[in-house]
Parts: structure tokens; C-alpha cells; sequence
């Protein structure tokens, strides 16, 4: 197949980006995405030009590193897909793909595709922990945890910290992230015991970091490529809302 | 933790947005209750409500958290509106396609048509009972608010004016009542399916009920 790219091209965070199009021949329908980027790029190298930047991993859709805003989605048209996991059959011959990084004021651009996303790992140094000294693997029914309250927990760590939630959000809002964050210890018997100290903190950090605020639109959670629910905003939600009302003076 | 005694977080920003919003939302039902005397055929029913909600001294106090409802929704929106207007400085060139609650993409737009028919409103019956808009002369004294309607409803542009604005506020409520039980985490797979079917009903009756009553002047009176 033939396609056409209108690629975001940017030297670094202080230069002004643009638009580049770029032309594509014999892109086959079982390339990834990534792999169509690939291809494109040995062209530009081989051309003499400077290849276009974007991140990407594990290429199978764990890890969180690959993000790109294709034709008005974060990670493409397909719903619980990573932009690695993407194929280009799920364009049409001779279709114009939009490439663009992922916008918002706390992800500021590194080169071309390429975002910063270490506000991420500062919410979670803010919080996004369990303060215990395990030593080595505890015995495993020491702590009895239903099964569902497990199963909903793990539902909420299966977030791989893409981004595409604040891609998503009209606020380039972190709520879904931070929600799963929170959620996800907040469940579990280890992590209750700092849940109202940490979603106090983990709020405060999101907020400091310039992320918009929630206003329930839900564009995250029909783009999350792990199908996470905004159930676990309203749970974040419920966690603030009794730590700010609840808990003690310096907690 | 330290901080934040001064600062309000996002979070709470939103709660007390919702809150307000709740507040408003159960005003809205009594209002609407009052307004639907207007159809009782004469004045008696309505000036007897009229009566009662301006001389209860209870009311009277609830008439200013009434206001300060008012005060603080608009006060938290326009503050989530302006951080969130600052969040993505440079925008996408593709608009965003993703699946949305369609009317939340515009509570700030349909807000601000909701505060200006709120201004009219202000003008045409509260300030009158104030005395700071002078008395028309077909109406008997200050609290003879079912003349003051008659009149309006009967003036086709007031009543398109009156129609859009319920319109609109309807597409408001629709995103509003789920959105607040949202925000107070109350989402839960069991109840919030049917938190969001009685949010549509009730945006639906708030906005047909309240536009019945100048159609009904208008066309049959």
C-alpha cells in the first residue's frame, strides 16, 4: 500500500515545530507502525536526511514508551491497542495518517514525536509507593486478599504509564493515570496503610506539574490502550475526599 | 500534610463545584414546581406561593445560600475553565475524535447562556422586587410576579430567548448530574448506569417543564 505522512517535525523544546509531508510506497499492511516509521526513516537516512524521532520499546505493548497522536487519537484508531501493537492494515491505500506528539503543558516536547513524560515519575515519587522494608518474597497467603479486590487492583496497575489519558483529555488532564496509581495501592491490605497520605500528595504533585483539571469528559478511558475505568477517578475521588475530611492534622 | 490549607487542590475545586452544582440542581426542582402554579388557570395558586416563599423567614436565609450557590459554582467553573484552557498550550491539528460525553466539551459555552438568561431573569423579577428596576404599570405591587410573567410570555422574542436557554441548560444538567456523582465518587458499576439514565430524565423534565409554561401563555392563553 501507499500512504501519505504529515509528520510533526521539531528540533528541540525551544524551536518552533511544522509540518512535514512525506510520501510512502510499498508500505506492506502487516508493518506495525512502528516499523512503517522505521521504514520511512532508512529512507531519510538514506537520503541524506535527518530521520524523525519517536519513542518506542518493547514493541509489544507493556511498556509504556511508544505514544503517538495518529489521525486525532492517542495510539491510532483502534481502541486497546499501543501504537507498537498498531498495523498499517488498519489504514486505507493511499490514506494521509496525521502524526503528532502528544500535546499538553506538563509533557513538553523533546524532538519531533518525542515528549517528556518524567512529570509521570515525579507523581510517583510523590507517592506512588509502598513505604515497607519487604526483605524477600513474604508467603503469599499470610495476608488473605479477595479475589475480586485483587482482580481489581491489578486492573487498575495494568496502566503502563503512556500518557494517552492526558493525550486524550480536552484538559490534557492525569487523572485516569494518577486514579489507577492510587487505586491500585489504595486496595491492596500493604499499600492502606499511607492511602490517605498518598493521594493527598500524588494530587498535590499532578496539580503542581501543570496537568488540566478533570471535567468528566471520559475521552481517557476510551483511549487508554489498557481499558482502564474512570471508576477508578471516582475511587481517587472517594480517597481524597475522606483524607482531606478524615485524616489528622500533618497526615 | 503541610500544604494546601490555603491552596485548593484541583480535586476540591471540582467537589465543591459539584456540590454547588447539586445545590442548584435541587433548587431548579422547586422552582420549577412554583413556575407550574402559573398554569393553574388564574393567579390564586401562584401568588399564594409567591406569598408564602416571600414572607417564610426561612426562605428568606436560604435565599442568600441560594445566591452564594450561584457565587461559588460559577467562581469554581470559570477557575476549572481557565486551568484547563492553560493545560495544552499548543493544540492538536487533527481535532480529537475520541468518544466523549459530548455536552462536557462545552459546560463553560453553555454556562455562560445560562448566566446571561440568569441576569435577564434578575432584571425582570428580583431586582423589581428590590426596587431597583422601576414597577411596570400593569402589575398591582412589587410581588405580583404571575402579571409580570403573563406579560413576558406573551412577547415571542422573550419566549425564544426563555426557549434557547432552557434548551441549552438541559444540555448542561445532562452532563452535570452524572458528572457531580462523578466527581463526589460515586461511580460504581452497580448504581452509576442508572444515575446516568436519571440525570438524562431529569435534564429532559427540568428543560421541557420549565419551556411548557411560555408556549402554553404564548399560544393558548
Amino acid at each position: 500500500m501507499d500512504i501519505k505522512l504529515k509528520i510533526w517535525r521539531q528540533k528541540n523544546a525551544s524551536t518552533k515545530g511544522r509540518f512535514e509531508d512525506y510520501e510512502l510506497r510499498d508500505v506492506s499492511p502487516e508493518m506495525s507502525f512502528l516499523e512503517m516509521l522505521d521504514y520511512l526513516n532508512k529512507q531519510l537516512i538514506e537520503g541524506g536526511k535527518e530521520p524523525v524521532t519517536f519513542e518506542h520499546d518493547c514493541r509489544e505493548g507493556i511498556c509504556g514508551t511508544c505514544g503517538l497522536y495518529i489521525n486525532g487519537r492517542p495510539h491510532g484508531p483502534q481502541q486497546h491497542t499501543t501504537t507498537c501493537e498498531l498495523h498499517m492494515r488498519a489504514f486505507k491505500d493511499g490514506e494521509t495518517i496525521v502524526v503528532e506528539p502528544w500535546r499538553s503543558k506538563a509533557f513538553p516536547i523533546i524532538k519531533d514525536l518525542a515528549v517528556d513524560r518524567s512529570a509521570f515519575d515525579k507523581i510517583m515519587n510523590a507517592g506512588g509507593f509502598v513505604n515497607i522494608d519487604t526483605g524477600s518474597a513474604p508467603e503469599a497467603n499470610n495476608i488473605p486478599i479477595n479475589k475480586k479486590i485483587s482482580d481489581r487492583a491489578f486492573d487498575a496497575a495494568v496502566c503502563i504509564g503512556c500518557g494517552a489519558c492526558v493525550a486524550a483529555c480536552k484538559n490534557s488532564s492525569a487523572m485516569l493515570f494518577v486514579a489507577a496509581k492510587v487505586s491500585q495501592f489504595a486496595l491492596l491490605p500493604q499499600g492502606k496503610v499511607e492511602a490517605a497520605e498518598r493521594v493527598q500528595r500524588m494530587v498535590e504533585k499532578m496539580d503542581e506539574l501543570g496537568f488540566g483539571f478533570c471535567s468528566n469528559t471520559y475521552a481517557c478511558e476510551f483511549d487508554c490502550p489498557k481499558g482502564i475505568s474512570v471508576e477508578f477517578i471516582a475511587q481517587m475521588n472517594r480517597e481524597f475526599l475522606s483524607a482531606k475530611l478524615c485524616a489528622h492534622k500533618g497526615h | 500534610m503541610k500544604q494546601s490549607n490555603f491552596k485548593l487542590s484541583s480535586l476540591s475545586h471540582k467537589t465543591i463545584l459539584a456540590l454547588a452544582g447539586l445545590f442548584l440542581m435541587l433548587f431548579l426542582c422547586t422552582h420549577l414546581l412554583t413556575n407550574l402554579l402559573l398554569l393553574a388557570g388564574d393567579s390564586r395558586a401562584f401568588d399564594a406561593a409567591v406569598a408564602f416563599l416571600s414572607s417564610n423567614p426561612i426562605i428568606k436565609v436560604v435565599e442568600y445560600v441560594l445566591f452564594a450557590g450561584f457565587i461559588i459554582h460559577i467562581l469554581m467553573g470559570v477557575i476549572v475553565w481557565i486551568n484547563n484552557s492553560r493545560a495544552r498550550p499548543v493544540k492538536y491539528y487533527v481535532a480529537q475524535g475520541s468518544e466523549t460525553s459530548f455536552f462536557s466539551k462545552f459546560m463553560i459555552h453553555t454556562g455562560l447562556i445560562i448566566f446571561t438568561f440568569l441576569v435577564i431573569h434578575l432584571i425582570n423579577f428580583f431586582f423589581i422586587k428590590l426596587g431597583w428596576v422601576a414597577l411596570p404599570d400593569y402589575a398591582k405591587d412589587t410581588h405580583d410576579f404571575y402579571s409580570m410573567a403573563v406579560v413576558l410570555f406573551k412577547e415571542p422574542l422573550y419566549v425564544i430567548l426563555y426557549l434557547v436557554s432552557f434548551v441549552f441548560l438541559g444540555f448542561h444538567l445532562k452532563h452535570a448530574f452524572q458528572s457531580a456523582f462523578q466527581t463526589l465518587g460515586l461511580n460504581h458499576d452497580k448504581y452509576f448506569p442508572a444515575i446516568k439514565v436519571i440525570g438524562t430524565i431529569y435534564a429532559l423534565v427540568i428543560s421541557i417543564g420549565f419551556s411548557i409554561i411560555p408556549i402554553y401563555f404564548l399560544f393558548f392563553h
